[in-house]
C-alpha cells in the first residue's frame, strides 16, 4: 500500500514588521518632523537645493515603481514633467495659486496618463521606452508654438507675490509634503493586493498572467500614478523655478537621471530611489566645478550596477544587513521565536529556504514514499 | 508646385534615414533590443571623420573608407563585451544599458569637443544642384546619398538572402534555441549584426555630417527618434519597408516644414503616431506583437 505521509504543519507564525521596521518608521517620524522646521534653522540655500532634492525623489520614486514593479521601461517620463510644469502655468495665468495648483495638476496629467496609455498599452520593451520618448517630444514641439505660453524661449510663472524668504519656505514645505504623500502611496501600493500583484510582474511577467494576475489593469494603474506623481513634480519644478522654457522642461535629462538613480540606488525596492538620489546629489555637488564629468562617472556606474549588481546599492546593503526599511513582504517566524515587541535584539530571521524541507517534502522513487521529514519521530 | 517639390526633397532626405533605420531595424529583428545610443554612434562617427579628414588630408568624401570598418570592429567588440553582458540579464537591462551608452556618449562629446556645431567640409558639392523644370532644385549630394542608401540596402539584402552568415543571422532572428541546437554560435551571429549595424550608422552619421550641421545634442534629439519612426512606419523586419517608411516619414516632415518651418520634426512625429494607431505593425509589416 503506498501511503502518501502529509508535511506535518510547523506552527509559523507571519508578521510583516521586524526590528529594523521599527526603528524606521521611529526614524522617519523624527525626520519629517526635522525637515519641516528645517526652514526655521537654515538659510535658503539649504532649503533650496532640498526642494530640488526632493522632486528628483519623486521623478526617480515614480519611475521605480514603473520599470521596478510593472515592468514598463519608459524614457519619456519627462513628456509628463513639462506637461505638469505648463498646467501650473496656465492655471497660474487663470488666477490660481500655482501652490494651490499642484494637487489640480496631478489630477490633469493622470488623465493625461490614461490617454496616453491607451496609445502604448499594447508596446513592449524598447517599443514602449522610444515611443514614450516620442510623445514626450511631441508635447514639447506642440508648447513650443504656443506663443502665450512663452514659445522657445520661456516664461515666467505668475501668481507667487511673496517676499522671498517665505517663498522659499513655502516651496520647501510644498516639496518635502509631496514627496512624504508620494513615498506614503507607493508604500501603501505596494502592501496592498495590488502590489502582490506588481511584485510578481517584477518577478516573471508571464508567470504572473498564467496564475491570473490582472496585469493590464495594474500596468494601467501604475502607468495613470507614474503619471499623476511626474506631473506634480513638474509643478513643484516650476515653482522652485519660477521660470519654465520648453527644453528644459522636456528635456531627456529628467529620464536619464531618474534612471541612473533607481539603477544604482536599487531597482525593484522603495529605499533604492531614496538612497540613490542621495548618492546623485553628492556626486552633483562635489563635482560640480568639472562640468558635466559627474553625468558621466554616473552614467557608467549605472551601467555597471545594471549588469554586475542589478539589485543596485540597497541590494547589497540589504542582502548584507538583512534590513528592509519599508517592508513590504512577509517575515516567517518559526514557533517560540515570534519577534519582540522590544527593541532588543531578537530572534534570527528565518528565510524560506530554511523552511523548504518542511514546505516542500521530497519523494523517494526507490520507497515510493515521501522521505521523513527532520525532525519527525 | 512646391508641394511637389516638397514631396520630391522629402524622398531624397527619405534615403538617409533609411540608411540611419537599417542597422536599427537589423539589431530590433535580430535581438529584440532596440539600441538607444544608435543616434549618438551616428554623431561620433561624424566627429570621427572630421579628426580622419584633419589628419590625414584626404578629401572628406574618402573618410568612410576608414571610419566604417573601425565602426565595425567597435560594434562587434562591443556586442561581445557590454552589450552580451547586459544581454545575459535580461531584454529590459540592454535598453538601459544602451541608453546609459547613449547619456556618456553624447556628454563626453560635449565635454571634450564642445557643444558647438560642425559640418563636414565636402566643398562646392553641397550646393551643387540640377533643376528639373522652373522651380524643382535636386542636390547632387542628395541624390547621391539615396543613391547610396540603395545600394547599402541591396548588399544588405544580398548578404542576408545568400551567404552564410546572411542566413545564419535569419535563423538566429527566427529562433535563436533553434538555431542553438543546430549548433549556430548565436553570440558570434549577434557581433556580426551589431557590426553591420555600426558600419551602417557610421556612414549614415559621415552622410549627415556633409548634408547638415552637426552638434553632440542631435544624435539623441533628432537621429534616434527618426531611425526608430522610420523602422516602425515601413514595418519590422522588412529592408524596403525600412526605405518605405524613410522615405515616407522625408515627406511628411518636407510637407510638415513647407506649413511651418517649426512643424517639420512634429509633422513627423503625428506620422509616426497615427501608424502606430492604424496599423502597429507597420506598411509592410506582418500582423504579430510588437
Amino acid at each position: 500500500m503506498n501511503t502518501v505521509q502529509e508535511a506535518p504543519s510547523v506552527p509559523v507564525r507571519v508578521t510583516r514588521a521586524r526590528r529594523s521596521t521599527t526603528w524606521a518608521a521611529i526614524a522617519a517620524v523624527i525626520a519629517i518632523a526635522v525637515l519641516s522646521y528645517l526652514p526655521y534653522l537654515v538659510y535658503t540655500g539649504t532649503t533650496n537645493l532640498l526642494a530640488n532634492f526632493f522632486y528628483v525623489l519623486i521623478m526617480a520614486s515614480m519611475w521605480n515603481l514603473l520599470a521596478g514593479y510593472a515592468g514598463l521601461v519608459s524614457v519619456g517620463q519627462q513628456g509628463f514633467i513639462g506637461l505638469g510644469a505648463y498646467f501650473v502655468l496656465i492655471l497660474a495665468d487663470q488666477g490660481l495659486s500655482p501652490f494651490l495648483a499642484i494637487p489640480v495638476v496631478t489630477v490633469m496629467t493622470a488623465v493625461v496618463g490614461l490617454v496616453v496609455w491607451w496609445l502604448v498599452s499594447r508596446l513592449r520593451s524598447g517599443y514602449f521606452a522610444i515611443t514614450m520618448w516620442v510623445i514626450a517630444s511631441v508635447c514639447e514641439l506642440i508648447i513650443i508654438q504656443i506663443s502665450a505660453l512663452g514659445g522657445g524661449t520661456g516664461t515666467a510663472l505668475p501668481g507667487l507675490n511673496l517676499s522671498p524668504t517665505l517663498l522659499n519656505a513655502y516651496t520647501y514645505w510644498a516639496t518635502l509634503t509631496v514627496a512624504v504623500i508620494v513615498l506614503a502611496a507607493i508604500y501603501y501600493l505596494l502592501r496592498s493586493p495590488i502590489g502582490l500583484v506588481l511584485t510578481a510582474i517584477r518577478d516573471d511577467e508571464a508567470g504572473a498572467r498564467s496564475i491570473g494576475a490582472r496585469v493590464a489593469g495594474t500596468q494601467r494603474l501604475v502607468f495613470m500614478v507614474a503619471a499623476a506623481g511626474c506631473g506634480a513634480a513638474g509643478a513643484l519644478y516650476i515653482i522652485s523655478q519660477q521660470f519654465v522654457v520648453p527644453t528644459a522642461a522636456f528635456s531627456v535629462q529628467w529620464s536619464a537621471e531618474m534612471i541612473f538613480i533607481t539603477i544604482i540606488g536599487g531597482i525593484g525596492s522603495i529605499e533604492g530611489p531614496i538612497l540613490g538620489t542621495i548618492v546623485f546629489f553628492v556626486l552633483q555637488q562635489t563635482l560640480s566645478q568639472y562640468g558635466t564629468w559627474y553625468f558621466i562617472i554616473l552614467g557608467i556606474v549605472a551601467m555597471v550596477v545594471a549588469i554586475w549588481a542589478p539589485r543596485g546599492l540597497w541590494g547589497l546593503i540589504s542582502d548584507k544587513l538583512g534590513i528592509r526599511l519599508f517592508p513590504v513582504g512577509y517575515y516567517l517566524w518559526p514557533a517560540g521565536a515570534a519577534p519582540k515587541r522590544s527593541l532588543l535584539p531578537g530572534p534570527p530571521r528565518l528565510t524560506i529556504s530554511d523552511l523548504s524541507p518542511i514546505s516542500r517534502p521530497s519523494y523517494d522513487s526507490a520507497t515510493n514514499r515521501f522521505r521523513r521529514l527532520p525532525g519527525e519521530p | 508646385m512646391s508641394w511637389i517639390n516638397a514631396v520630391i526633397q522629402g524622398i531624397l532626405i527619405g534615403g538617409l534615414y533609411a540608411l540611419f533605420a537599417c542597422g536599427l531595424s537589423l539589431l530590433f529583428g535580430v535581438m529584440n533590443v532596440i539600441n538607444l545610443a544608435h543616434g549618438d554612434l551616428a554623431v561620433v562617427a561624424a566627429y570621427v571623420a572630421l579628426g580622419v579628414v584633419a589628419i590625414t588630408h584626404v578629401p572628406a568624401v574618402w573618410a568612410f573608407l576608414v571610419v566604417v570598418p573601425v565602426f565595425a570592429v567597435l560594434g562587434y567588440v562591443l556586442q561581445r563585451t557590454l552589450f552580451q553582458a547586459s544581454l545575459n540579464r535580461s531584454v529590459l537591462t540592454t535598453l538601459l544599458v544602451t541608453f546609459g551608452l547613449s547619456v556618456v556618449l553624447e556628454n563626453g562629446m560635449q565635454q571634450f569637443l564642445s557643444a558647438n556645431s560642425h559640418s563636414i567640409d565636402i566643398g562646392t558639392l553641397v550646393s551643387a544642384s540640377f533643376s528639373v523644370g522652373s522651380q524643382i532644385r535636386i542636390a547632387y549630394l542628395n541624390l547621391v546619398i539615396l543613391l547610396v542608401a540603395v545600394i547599402v540596402l541591396l548588399g544588405l539584402q544580398f548578404f542576408l538572402s545568400s551567404t552564410k552568415n546572411g542566413r545564419l543571422i535569419r535563423a538566429v532572428a527566427d529562433d535563436r534555441e533553434a538555431a542553438q541546437i543546430a549548433g549556430v554560435n548565436y553570440r558570434h551571429v549577434f557581433g556580426i549584426s551589431a557590426a553591420i549595424a555600426f558600419g551602417t550608422v557610421a556612414l549614415a552619421g559621415i552622410a549627415f555630417g556633409m548634408f547638415s550641421q552637426f552638434d553632440p545634442t542631435i544624435g539623441t534629439d533628432q537621429l534616434l527618434l527618426f531611425a526608430f519612426e522610420a523602422v516602425v512606419i515601413g514595418g519590422l523586419g522588412s529592408l524596403w519597408g525600412t526605405l518605405g517608411g524613410g522615405i515616407l516619414l522625408g515627406i511628411a516632415q518636407a510637407i510638415g516644414a513647407n506649413i511651418k518651418a517649426a512643424d517639420q520634426v512634429l509633422a513627423g512625429q503625428l506620422l509616426f503616431l497615427l501608424i502606430l494607431i492604424v496599423r502597429p505593425q507597420g506598411l509592410t509589416g506582418r500582423r504579430e506583437r510588437a
